[in-house]
């Protein structure tokens, strides 16, 4: 194993997270709801429940906004990389959508509310979408040797 | 508050590097060149969550709602197990999870509101075969 040491991008991780700590406490304080991203986007396109649409709408459109916001006011950030062509991407879509919806959650729900939470089922998710994540990366990077 | 929770969230996934795949896919590369820098992600916020939610498990409900809406479930069913197993190979795939496509949509790259497209899509499709598989 080779471990890619860099101080510079833990802060700004760390400083993320904690806004994204942040982000979560603010929506179950006072709103009293999980902030989720599955769970709130599959709630608002599937669920469809009248008034619960606004909050939903205005939680996703601020992710989209506070990204932008962060990018162009405060800090310029290198552009992401794609890790896989257009089928690629539709398919890696279809599944995070058919498994988050069948798991009941993400990275979010199940990772920062859940273990928090201390809930047995959100940190055995957790555990298992890491565990695939991983096993994913290792079948596509090293044994089909896609390496970049 | 669920503007100003959307917007910290999409900061945070963006300042964190959560919104960079390739930044992702290196660190689920363990057996690689691994970049451990994501796990500071999770780790600062759980640094804020898990105070978070000590205080609501003491509190009988939120500031600005009726009460806490909290998932009541406590079986680990092969639904879960399943669900985060395929997550995770999406994941993998794309370097993408919910969040942070979400909070890419603004920077206007095609290939990632196809991904958010397709998603939608996977969500539509498990209710339409959740009757099969359970």
């Amino acid at each position: 194993m080779n471990v890619l040491i860099d101080v510079d991008s833990w802060l700004r991780a760390a400083a993320g997270g904690l806004l994204i700590g942040l982000a979560a406490a603010v929506m179950i304080v006072f709103n009293g709801r999980i902030a989720g991203v599955s769970g709130v986007l599959g709630g608002l396109m599937l669920d469809g429940n009248g008034g619960d649409r606004r909050w939903r709408s205005m939680f996703l459109g601020g992710m989209v906004l506070g990204a932008v916001l962060l990018t162009t006011l405060v800090t310029a950030l290198p552009a992401g990389r794609l890790q896989t062509d257009w089928l690629g991407m539709a398919i890696a879509g279809l599944i995070v959508g058919y498994g988050t919806r069948m798991g009941s959650g993400c990275t979010s729900g199940h990772g920062v509310c859940g273990i928090a939470r201390l809930s047995t089922r959100s940190i055995t998710a957790t555990i298992t979408f890491m565990a695939f994540g991983t096993l994913t990366v290792f079948v596509i990077r090293h044994l089909l040797g896609a390496a970049s | 508050m669920s503007l100003v929770s959307g917007l910290l969230f999409g900061a945070g996934l963006a300042l964190g590097g959560m919104t960079d795949p390739g930044k992702v896919v290196a660190f689920l590369d363990v057996t690689g060149a691994w970049d451990p820098s994501l796990a500071f992600v999770m780790g600062s916020a759980l640094l804020v969550t898990f105070p978070v939610f000590a205080w609501v498990r003491r509190s009988a409900r939120p500031l600005f709602a009726e009460r806490f809406q909290l998932p009541t479930r406590r079986d680990l069913d092969p639904q879960l197990l399943l669900g985060a197993a395929l997550f995770g190979i999406g994941w993998g795939i794309a370097g993408l999870c919910p969040g942070p496509a979400i909070a890419n949509l603004g920077a206007g790259s095609p290939e990632i509101l196809l991904f958010v497209a397709t998603m939608v899509a996977g969500m539509w499709l498990r209710d339409r075969t959740a009757a099969i598989t359970g």
